[in-house]
């Protein structure tokens, strides 16, 4: 492992940007927001890849579930155009309700899993939903260790 | 064509702290007034209520389309409901009312709301996507730029996803870039100047919602000043003695006839669309209706069930606005409490890192802000989109389809309905005519229509597919 950061603050201290992992989406059932359970060849050294699948595959069940059309959004649906679409003003629909599962539950392994790793995930909401961006941070003391890392990136993409 | 001058997105630059001056703020410069993300938004829209309310830089017609709607109403409510009122029934006035206000409620919520814009890529991801590219050929010595499609596979349907030059990204499927708002626009049914914004994934049930109670309130209205008319011309008195002592009824006659036809077309078709799943857009295109006649084509978005169509275009969960216009714009080099650190915020509050560090961390670490990518590029790139224009038949129209038009050399249109409220009594006819199509190569070459921009880069283009 190149570097080990026991918490965020750790991280804040003594880290340094070295490089973005874009985790780009996965079209393949439509336009249903889902991220590529893919393993970046950059992340090999820094993190497993059964912790990172976990996450990404949490992340899209979260999605299916605010997406998902089924009873409870018909209700508010219909509830919605009786209303004139007002009830959006009022109160908060089930996506925006997932939504903050979401940012929670990327706080939560930012926390535990990969800022301990010396990386912090994006809340894809934040990148317009396009992607899921994991910043490599580097311990200053070995800088130039994976600053290159981004122009001689191999194939793994 | 414009020479659009691509540069590639050197990603050291980019883990490097941006270079703008001051590059370190100095303590004694007076701290900025934060700035919220709409004060530095890309793309051509106005906002108003400090980024509550967003619409489109030209508004169209809007205007003239609530000014219609408003009047024909109030003089119907003026000198059709007492006497309806006194000779049929108080239901009259109360059901107008309701549809009134569905008809207002619904257009101010489709044009005030965000239609599904995608924020543009940051530099770091739109140099991912470059390096993607770049990398399989192997070649680092000719930079060319990236080609401009993808293939996914969607429900055993080959989609092709093309690559906004201007927002810097692969679209995902559905989504197309509206030359006139200059953003891209999720499910992008079209650009309507009635309403003075563009219509996609977020709005498009208020649109729906609003034209198909104007055609109720339309034929609702027509329905009772005719009765009204005959009511008053019973008698021996005759029609002029009628129309005499109530002229403003014909005025509302007049505009009726000609809206009901048109709008009662638009809401017939876009009904059609909701049940088969397709927007304007691809209707338009062709895009799933097997022209090459590979009868194998068909929208892969479909549930191929209409209720649950239906269902999922009107009644589906509202998705959230992804531009976050009342967000701040991270500060990065404008002081807004303390300096702040090449790499890493100086953290005031130690025990907060870990409720707040995770955004703070990354969005002062990243130095990303949305306005980096309002590059000069911007405007020649929007010249790259041609959707395709709507001609209906009779002349006066296109003028109406001028107003928005950006004058670039491209004959670029933009894709719009045309509600002939004024004295056109025509239907909306959406079948694309071979005249109705700007890029007239349709659309399995759906690069025909860049050609003229492409004539630059063909020498370093070759990967187009």
């Amino acid at each position: 492992m190149a570097t080990e950061f026991h918490n965020l603050q750790e991280l804040r201290h003594s880290a340094s940007l070295a490089n973005k992992v874009f985790i780009q989406r996965d079209y393949t059932d439509g336009t249903v927001c889902k991220f590529q359970t893919k393993f970046p060849s950059e992340l090999d050294s820094r993190i497993e890849r059964t912790l990172f699948e976990d996450t990404v595959k949490t992340l899209n069940n979260y999605y299916a579930e605010a997406e998902k059309i089924g009873g409870q959004s018909y209700l508010e649906g219909c509830l919605a155009c009786l209303t004139v679409y007002l009830i959006f003003l009022c109160i908060e629909t089930r996506y925006e309700k997932v939504l903050k599962k979401i940012s929670r539950y990327i706080q939560e392994q930012n926390e535990k899993v990969y800022a301990p790793r010396g990386l912090l995930i994006t809340d894809p909401i934040e990148r317009g939903m396009r992607v899921i961006e994991i910043s490599v941070y580097e311990d200053r003391g070995s800088s130039g260790s994976s600053s290159g890392s981004s122009t001689t990136s191999s194939s793994g993409r | 064509m414009k020479n659009l001058d691509y540069q590639q997105i050197d990603p050291q630059a980019l883990a490097t702290p941006t270079p703008t001056p001051p590059p370190r703020p100095l303590p004694e410069h007076k701290p900025r007034r934060a700035r919220r993300k709409w004060e530095v938004f890309p793309g051509k829209n106005r906002f108003c209520c400090d980024g509550r309310v967003i619409v489109a830089r030209q508004c169209g017609v809007l205007p003239l389309t609530l000014g219609l709607i408003v009047l024909t109403s109030g003089l119907f409510f003026i000198f059709d409901c007492p006497f309806l009122v006194e000779h049929l029934t108080g239901c009259i006035p109360v059901i107008g009312g309701v549809l009134f206000v569905f008809v207002i409620i619904s257009l101010l919520q489709t044009s005030f709301t965000d239609p599904g814009i995608l924020p543009r890529a940051t530099p770091e991801e739109a140099a991912d996507i470059e390096k993607q590219i770049d990398n399989p050929t192997g070649s680092s010595s000719s930079y060319r730029p990236p080609p401009r499609t993808k293939e996914v596979v969607i429900n055993q349907q080959v989609v092709k996803l093309k690559y906004c030059f201007t927002c810097k990204i692969f679209r995902p499927p559905r989504t197309s870039h509206c030359s006139l708002c200059d953003n891209c626009v999720e499910r992008f049914d079209h650009h309507c100047p009635w309403v003075g914004n563009c219509v996609g994934k977020r709005n498009y049930r208020f649109f729906y919602t609003f034209i198909v109670s104007l055609s109720f309130l339309t034929a609702f209205i027509f329905g009772c000043v005719t009765t009204h008319l005959a009511l008053r011309s019973q008698g021996g008195n005759g029609l002029v003695f009628a129309l005499q002592a109530s002229p403003a009824s014909a005025l509302e006659l007049v505009v009726c006839f000609f809206s009901v036809w048109s709008i009662l077309g638009l809401s017939g078709f876009h009904t059609y669309l909701v049940a088969t799943n397709l927007t304007t857009n691809e209707d338009i295109k062709g895009s799933w209706s097997g022209k090459s006649g590979n009868e194998d084509v068909g929208n892969p978005y479909s549930y191929n069930s209409i209720i649950k169509n239906c269902c999922s275009v009107l009644c589906g969960p509202m998705p959230p606005s992804l531009i976050d216009r009342r967000g701040f714009v991270p500060s990065d080099d404008s002081v807004q409490t303390s300096p702040v650190e090449i790499d890493l915020p100086a953290a005031k509050n130690d025990t907060n890192m870990c409720t707040q560090g995770t955004k703070g961390l990354l969005e002062s670490a990243s130095r990303s802000p949305l306005l980096t990518s309002s590059c000069p590029q911007a405007k020649p790139q929007a010249v790259l989109e041609t959707l395709p224009e709507i001609v209906p038949s009779p002349a006066p129209e296109p003028h109406k389809t001028t107003e928005g038009r950006q004058s670039t050399s491209t004959p670029h249109k933009h894709h719009s309905h045309h509600r002939t409220k004024a004295k056109q009594s025509t239907h909306h006819t959406h079948i694309p005519t071979p005249k109705t199509s700007n890029s007239s190569p349709r659309p399995h070459h759906s690069h025909s229509s860049r050609r003229k921009d492409s004539k630059n880069r063909d020498p370093k283009f070759n990967s187009l597919r």
